[in-house]
Parts: structure tokens; sequence; C-alpha cells
């Protein structure tokens, strides 16, 4: 168990630099998630923090001690990469084993640890296989299995999800975040997936571009988020951004208004906001989305209870929203 | 997965010739038949002059030089035998033969680790003129031993290693295919492996021992096989650097039991050597069959 402490992180390929500058302070125990759209260097820092890739500029800190330079095994960490990898040519219980023997543990604590570890992922039937005997899901236990038996101070994963199919992906979601609560190792966990974000994370970092744009609790991620692209990315369907121009607004450095679809509800045609016009509906049962477009040309989506009357395709009717969920957005896109 | 297939390959063909009507089998018989007898035919023929050595190796020499030359064993076998692997013509053929499995074993094992070790340099480390030596080892795929053979035999005699097993082995070490035979191999080992291994505390060697090495057992078996046939086979250098008959090797050393001038060839002696010529490199690609046929066509990824 350790904390975590990035001191504007920098990373350079080459010319071009990727992160520039991140800041994050992890506290003891905490699960935080690291969620970004494609390319936006999420495993870029999660290398970082691990030491397989070199830091540029700035100071990374375990328990308040300097690693920047040090091999990943020195640091006390263990990572679960996207792809699993296990060796191939060695069985379940060698793959979980192989980093406590490097350590020279003795034979009796290797078994004990491991034996425990399998207990806990459910792989005791399947130690003595091969990772290619596996599912899935098993292998993706196993790649656990193997960050657990080191007993690190902070656990790194890669996207450990993405191979598995939507249900497994649920399923394994609910145990990871079980089993870091049962142990209560700090963890960095990067991912594309927001849905994933939301259910693991004590705190969430949404990074954008290489810049880590808000730092928060999901839920304050949710209702107050910093900026434009944190509004547009956390939430679905995804939040409807309309131009300032089309209103009258309260201060003239607002650009851009976000209304997220689940707080605008629909009104007869003539009142509310703004008029609109409905395209087409989709009833999901629980919940039921207005695809709408304004009579300006810009497209809206309501998202109204599944037990609220679906309005007919094509009619007229305006759209109105509460001002306190009204977001206000400046020309850089940050919050105002 | 690839067991199941090899059974599921196997098995198909024999339920499905039975099923389809008779028309079919016919055909599909006649087929066979012809297949069959096109590849008994080249057998018998590439092994006809093998079975004439044999033949030639257990009559005696009398027999061999007076036309028609037999088609069947005769009784000498034993006589021949013993007189090739104890006493032989220039040195006994026992000596020969460990002379060759020696250098064979040398080159082909050697080769193996060095090509090992310089693909993993090659692949795994970021060092100034990696991309340069690599090409370098590359280019020497275009000089056969042939071409630089005046300069090597300079540079092993200067060393001292004339009529030596060192002599023989060590310039014949060094191989570009096989390193460019790893280095695809390598390259084709998920990075995340490699990573991996390194935050569970693996440092390079540990790596390299523990984990690429097992992955590339079938690729080094085959390698084996071909490698000790090359080595097996080595004929021009072996005779240039061995003045002494004690370290000839038997291929070239059957080349010198052939009569020069006036000498009267001991034929059977000679065939006899011959068919114990073939013997290892036989032995070898039977005992490492299914190991090498592995390794040519799947690997364990
Ligand atoms: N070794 C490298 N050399 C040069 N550029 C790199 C290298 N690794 C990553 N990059 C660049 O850095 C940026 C961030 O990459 P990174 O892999 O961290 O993205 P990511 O957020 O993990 O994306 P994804 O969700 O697709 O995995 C990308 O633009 C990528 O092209
Ligand atoms: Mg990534």
């Amino acid at each position: 168990m350790a904390t975590l402490t990035l001191n504007q992180i920098r990373k350079t390929f080459g010319k071009t630099e990727v992160i520039h500058g991140v800041d994050i302070d992890v506290r003891d125990g905490e699960f935080i998630v690291i969620v970004g759209p494609s390319g936006c260097g999420k495993s870029t820092l999660l290398r970082m923090v691990a030491g397989l890739e070199t830091v540029t500029s700035g100071e990374i800190l375990i328990d308040d001690r300097r690693v920047n330079e040090e091999e990943p095994m020195d640091r006390d960490i263990a990572m679960v990469f996207q792809n699993y990898a296990l060796y191939p040519h060695m069985t379940v219980f060698d793959n979980m084993a192989y980093g406590l023997k490097i350590a020279k543990t003795p034979k009796s604590e290797i078994e004990d640890r491991v034996a425990t570890a399998a207990k806990m992922l459910q792989l005791e039937p399947y130690l003595a296989r091969k990772p290619r005997e596996l599912s899935g899901g098993q292998r993706q236990r196993v790649a656990m299995g193997r960050a657990i038996v080191r007993k690190p101070s902070l656990f790194l994963f890669d996207e450990p999800l993405s191979n598995l199919d939507a249900k497994l992906r649920v399923q394994m979601r609910l145990e990871i975040k079980d089993l870091q609560k049962q142990l209560g190792i700090t963890s960095l966990y990067v991912t594309h997936d927001q849905v994933e974000a939301m259910t693991l994370a004590d705190r969430m970092i949404v990074m954008n571009g290489g810049v880590a744009d808000q730092i928060g609790a999901p839920l304050e991620v949710y209702e107050n988020p910093a900026t434009e692209f944190v509004a547009g990315f956390i939430g679905s369907p995804a939040t409807n951004f309309l131009p300032a121009r089309l209103f009258s607004p309260r201060d003239a450095r607002i650009k851009t208004i976000g209304i997220r679809p689940e707080h605008a509800t629909l009104t007869t045609a003539g009142s509310g906001r703004l008029p609109a016009k409905i395209v087409f509906t989709e009833a999901l049962g629980a919940e039921t989305l207005l695809h709408l477009r304004l009579d300006t040309g810009e497209s809206f989506t309501i998202r109204q209870d599944g037990t609220a009357p679906v309005p007919t395709e094509g009619t007229a009717c305006g759209i109105d929203w509460p001002d306190s969920r009204e977001l206000d957005f400046d020309e850089a896109g940050k919050r105002l | 997965m690839t067991a199941r297939d090899a059974l599921a390959a196997e098995t198909a063909p024999v339920n499905s010739a039975r099923i389809p009507a008779e028309g079919m089998v016919e055909k599909r018989g006649i087929g066979l038949w012809f297949t069959h007898a096109g590849l008994i035919l080249g057998v018998i023929v590439i092994f006809f002059p093998i079975w004439l050595a044999f033949v030639a190796s257990t009559v005696s020499q009398p027999e061999i030089v007076r036309p028609p030359m037999p088609l069947l064993p005769g009784d000498q076998f034993l006589e021949n035998y013993t007189k090739a692997l104890f006493s032989g013509v220039n040195a006994p053929v026992a000596w020969m033969l460990f002379n060759s499995l020696v250098m064979a074993l040398g080159i082909s094992l050697g080769k193996i680790v060095i090509s090992l070790l310089s693909a993993f340099a090659i692949v795994y480390f970021r060092f100034p003129g990696r991309k340069l030596f690599f090409w370098l080892i590359f280019l020497t795929l275009m000089l056969p031993v042939e071409v630089r053979i005046v300069p090597t035999y300079e540079v092993i005699a200067s060393f001292g290693m004339l009529n030596s097993y060192s002599g023989l082995i060590f310039p014949l070490i060094a191989s570009a295919t096989a390193t460019f035979l790893f280095r695809q191999f390598f390259m084709t080992v998920p990075d995340e492996l490699a990573e991996a291994a390194r935050v569970d505390g693996a440092r390079p060697m540990r790596f390299f021992w523990d984990i690429l090495l097992p992955m590339s057992r079938t690729n080094m078996a085959a390698l084996f096989v071909i490698l000790f046939i090359y080595g097996w086979n080595q004929y021009l250098w072996p005779l240039l650097i061995t003045t002494d008959p004690s370290m000839n090797t038997i291929v070239m050393g059957l080349k010198q039991m052939f009569p020069s001038g006036d000498d009267i060839a001991d034929w059977p002696v000679i065939m006899a050597t011959s068919i114990l010529a073939m013997i290892p490199p036989v032995i070898v690609v039977i005992s490492m069959q299914k190991l090498f046929i592995r390794g040519l066509v799947d690997s364990e990824k």
C-alpha cells in the first residue's frame, strides 16, 4: 500500500510531446481510473509509472520516494496488460509464481501465496494448465493472479477488460472492484470505457490530448465537468452542445452551452426555450431517447423516463431545462 | 488445437472414402494407385544407388571388379565393416566418424547458441550501430565459405588451429541464416511479454533463458537438424586444414580413400565407409522428426 504522486510529468517521443505536464496525487488505497479517448496518452502515462517508459521531465513519487530512475521490479508495482502477456510455455501456477521465484521467495511461501490467489480468483482447477488451454476470462484472472501474488504496493491496469465480451466484462469489472477493496492496494486503471471508469473509480482522471482535464470523483465529474471535452466524454448519450448565440447569454464570455439529455424536458410546441421537431424516437424500455432537430438546424437529444408517453415522430415541440443544469463554456472550452 | 486438427485430417479421408458413390471410389482408387506407383518408383530410383553401395560393401573385392555387378548382398558384411571401422585405408573410420560427429555437433550447437544470442541482441537492445550490425550479419549471407576461404585459412593457421577441432568448428560457426531466422521469430513475440517479465523482475538474460529459449524450442530443433547435416557434409574446409589423418572427417576421408595413380582401391571398404557415413545424419533426422516438423509448421505463441 502506498501513495503515488506525479509532478508535472511530461513525455516526448522524438520531437512530439504527448504528455503535457500531468499532476496527480493518489492517496493510499485509492482506486484511480484514467479515462480518455484513444491516443490521448493514457497508456504512456501508466507505462511511465510502471517504469517501462522513461520520463522526459517531472517526478514520479511512490510513497514520497522518487522512482524516476528505478527499474520496474524495484518500484514494488504489478501490472496487468491488455493482452494478458502470460508466458505461453508455463503453467498457470508457474505464470503466477515467476515473479516470486525471481525474488527468491521460499518455495513454501510461493505455494501458499499462489494457492491463496488461485482460491480468490477461482483458478484452483486450472493451476496445471497452459494459458492456451484457458478461456479469455480465465486468462484475465491468471494475469490478475500474477499481479496479486507479488503483494505490490501499487497495481497498474492497462485496459485489462477490453479483450472480453460485454457480459464477461461486467462480471470481471465487479470482481476487480471487489478484489481491490479486499486487498486495499492503491490502483491505477486505464480504460477508454466511461462506464468502467464511473463504476470502478474512487476518483477518475479524464485525459484529453496529453492533459488531465479533470480529476475528481465520478459523480462530481459528471455533475460538474471542468471542460467542454469532459462534459461531452462523460455521460451517455453525450451532452448536447449549443452555440450561445441562439440565446441572449447572461455573460458575454459564454460561447457554448451544454445540456445533458437527462436534464432537458420536452414541452409543447410554442413553449419552452427553443422550438424543435422530433426526428425519431428510441424506446428502450426503462428510458426513451428523443432525437430532435432545432429549427436552427442543430440536433438535440432528450432522455425521458420509459413510463412517459412517447411522442410521435415528425411533430413540432419545444425544449426546456432548468437554469441550474446549464453548463456554460468559454471560447477555450473552459467551464464558467 | 493442432493435435485435434491433425487427428481430424488423418481420419477424414478414411471416412469419406467409404461414403461416396462407387464411381467416385473407383476414380479415387485409381488416382491413389497412380500416386503410390509414382512415389514407389521415385523411391526406387533414389534408393537404388544406395542399395548398390550397400551390396558392394558386403561382397569381396574380386566380386565387385568382375562384371556384372552383383545385386544381392554377399557374405563379407562383417569383415568389410570391421576392417573399415578399425583400420580403414588412411585412418580408422570409427575415428573419422568421431571427428565428424564432434565437428557437426560443434558447428550446429555453436551456430544455434551464437545466432540465438545475436538475434536477441539485435531484437531486444537498442545499441549504437544496431542496424549496421544486422546488415553486416545479413551481408555475410551473400558470401559462401569458399569466397573467404583463403583469408580464413590464414587466420586459422596463424592461431595454430590447423589439425584441431577448434579449427574445424570456429570458422563455420557464425550463421547469418540462423540469426535471421531467430530474429524473425523473436519479432513475433509480443513486446508485452518482455515487459511483463521486466515487471516480474527478470533481467534481460533471465528473460532470454526462462522465456525466449523455451519458446524457441521447436525452431531450435528444426535448425539443429539442418545445421547438423550442413556440418556433417563439410568437405572443402576440413580438406584444407586437416593434414593429419587422425583429424580427417568422414566426408573428406571418404574421398581420400579413392585410389590415386596406380593404387588399387579397396571398394568394399570404401562402400562400407559411405554407408557408415550416412547413418548419423539419418539418426538425427529420424529422432528429431517430430520436433523438426513442428518447428517448420507452427510455433508455440
Ligand atoms: N513509442 C512511441 N513512439 C512514438 N509515439 C508514441 C509511442 N508510443 C505512443 N506514442 C504516441 O503517443 C500518443 C499516446 O499514446 P498512448 O498509447 O498513450 O495512447 P492511449 O491513450 O493509451 O490510447 P489507446 O486508448 O488507443 O490505447 C499517441 O499519439 C501515440 O501515437
Ligand atoms: Mg493504450
